[in-house]
């Protein structure tokens, strides 16, 4: 079911955006990404997980990736627009560094160009199916903050997307400090990622974390997650329920 | 210098290499009333004569916001000036919209210089007849800058230009090794002392000039009469040396400008070409 915007000049000549299709539902996806500042900088950390619909189809996706010296952006929703926005930025940070004048592109700068973008987009009613996280510290100042694929945009102490925000936000609501040290955040994130993997059916056993600091941007090896499934209700999980 | 055979559009070189029309444009700045601009670590000030043309009417504008940490002083078409300036406050509220940073000077001095550029090899266009001096504050520090008609640009110190404007320089090349480390106030006090150079003479009052400060946590704002009078009046009592009405105008984009025979700079005392003021 495809959906084409039929359009015609006086002379009965359909234009070239006749047959251009707008972004209906994304196809590849991936899911949530969880972000908390901390002590020193930010931590983020995600899986790497791509689902196609329903089958968790690719299980190599890097879905975080560092900007230029200072910043890292995390995605959910759509991969190849993920990886469409990655070759604006690195258009983006080419240019910026192509100056060689010794300023650089901070966080904040990416996130507000990022807005921009995605706010466009939506009005052109063609979305970047994405859900951006992005976080970095420059000159010492942290900042953490994500954009919608509709193009709205905030900052915060501590950001998810998808069911990231219904399942990891209250945890870090209750426990997020000003002062946590890496282990803590690290921690933290992964009890947020725990309960993810048990509760969100497209997230896999595979993740990456990644600490942005004054120093810079680092993306950890992928690892996996201990995962306890001897709880009493799964041993013999429909006693109790009706018919059985 | 003369007419010649190669002066009659800009698209034309010189046997010796010179590109007449943009040397003539670079004329019209030194025609100008004064600008001056310093700048130490953390502060900018551009500061201006301001002369009306008669009793009557008010007197040009010279220093232009362009953000609240960049600001610029024209001398020259003041007309031209206006232009270039509206095409910095829109290049600079364009990367603040879309990177929510201010711009920096630098790179906002690039662009102002290729604009330039573009007019000195165009054979339907006419060099811009301004001169810009760029002050602002950025991530790198304060910054000063000169952007001439040809395209060129360079950072300074502390810079004048447009009519007797070398009485100025010789007074902040005798002062500029103290600027870096300058208080606020010093600073905008050797600023308007050296717009007295430029005055030759006439009585300095603060009706004649109009100052502008910007820095760490000060946005770009003009300096009001009475503050400006303030500072004449701590020095005006003290006898100064006469300095020598500028000869031989040596501009430093001498790469450009054959260093041939320097005009007199700010010729015609008395009188100024219409289009300026």
């Amino acid at each position: 079911m495809t959906f084409t915007i039929p359009i015609e000049n006086g002379n009965g000549v359909k234009d070239a955006e006749a047959d251009s299709q707008r972004t209906l539902y994304p196809y590849v996806t991936g899911t949530s990404v969880v972000a908390i500042k901390y002590k020193d900088g930010i931590l983020m950390a995600s899986d790497m997980g791509g689902s196609y619909g329903s089958t968790l189809r690719y299980k190599n996706i890097e879905r975080m990736k560092a900007i230029g010296k200072h910043s890292l952006l995390g995605a959910s929703g759509e991969i190849s627009d993920f990886q469409e926005i990655l070759r604006y930025l690195d258009e983006l940070t080419l240019n910026d560094n192509m100056w060689d004048d010794g300023n650089s592109l901070g966080p904040k700068e990416v996130h507000n160009y990022l807005t921009r973008v995605m706010y466009n987009r939506r009005n052109k009613f063609n979305p970047l199916w994405n859900t951006l996280v992005l976080g970095g510290v420059k000159n010492g100042e942290k900042y953490l903050g994500m954009v919608s694929m509709i193009g709205v945009s905030f900052e915060d102490n501590h950001v998810a997307t998808g069911f990231g925000n219904h399942l990891a936000r209250p945890i870090l609501r209750d426990e997020w400090r000003e002062d946590l040290s890496f282990e803590e955040g690290v921690k933290l994130l992964e009890k947020c990622m725990r309960v993810l993997l048990y509760r969100d059916r497209s997230a896999i056993n595979k993740l990456q974390i990644a600490k942005m600091t004054e120093e810079g941007v680092t993306v950890s090896e992928p690892y996996s997650l201990k995962t306890f499934w001897e709880f009493k209700a799964f041993t013999n999980p429909t006693v109790g329920a009706e018919g059985s | 210098m003369f007419r010649n055979q190669y002066d009659t559009d800009v698209t034309t070189w010189s046997p010796t290499g010179r590109l007449f029309q943009v040397e003539y444009a670079m004329e019209a700045v030194k025609q100008g009333s004064a600008a001056i601009g310093l700048r130490s670590r953390s502060h900018v000030v551009l500061a201006c004569v301001n002369k009306a043309q008669s009793e009557l009417s008010s007197h040009q504008r010279k220093i232009f916001k362009v953000d609240d940490h960049i600001g610029v002083a024209i001398a020259g078409l003041t007309a031209d000036g206006r232009v270039l300036s509206r095409y910095m406050r829109s290049e600079s509220i364009n990367h603040s919209f879309t990177y929510e940073s201010p711009l920096s000077v630098g790179r906002l001095v690039v662009r102002l210089a290729d604009k330039a550029q573009v007019c000195t090899q165009r054979s339907w266009k006419r060099p811009y007849g301004v001169g810009l001096l760029v002050g602002g504050l950025d991530e790198s520090g304060a910054h000063l800058y000169y952007n001439c008609p040809s395209g060129n640009y360079f950072e300074y110190q502390a810079f004048a230009i447009g009519s007797r404007s070398q009485a100025a320089k010789t007074y902040l090349e005798r002062r500029y090794e103290s600027f870096q480390e300058s208080s606020r106030e010093d600073l905008i006090k050797d600023a308007i002392m050296a717009i007295r150079e430029t005055l030759q003479g006439e009585t300095l009052k603060s009706s004649l000039c109009t100052v502008s400060v910007l820095g760490v946590e000060e946005p770009f704002h003009f300096l009001d009469q009475e503050s400006i009078q303030k500072v004449i009046d701590t020095f005006e009592k003290v006898p100064e040396e006469e300095e020598d009405a500028g000869e031989g105008e040596a501009e430093p984009e001498a790469a450009l400008v054959a260093a041939g025979t320097g005009e007199q700079g700010g010729s015609g005392d008395q009188d100024v070409a219409p289009m300026e003021m």
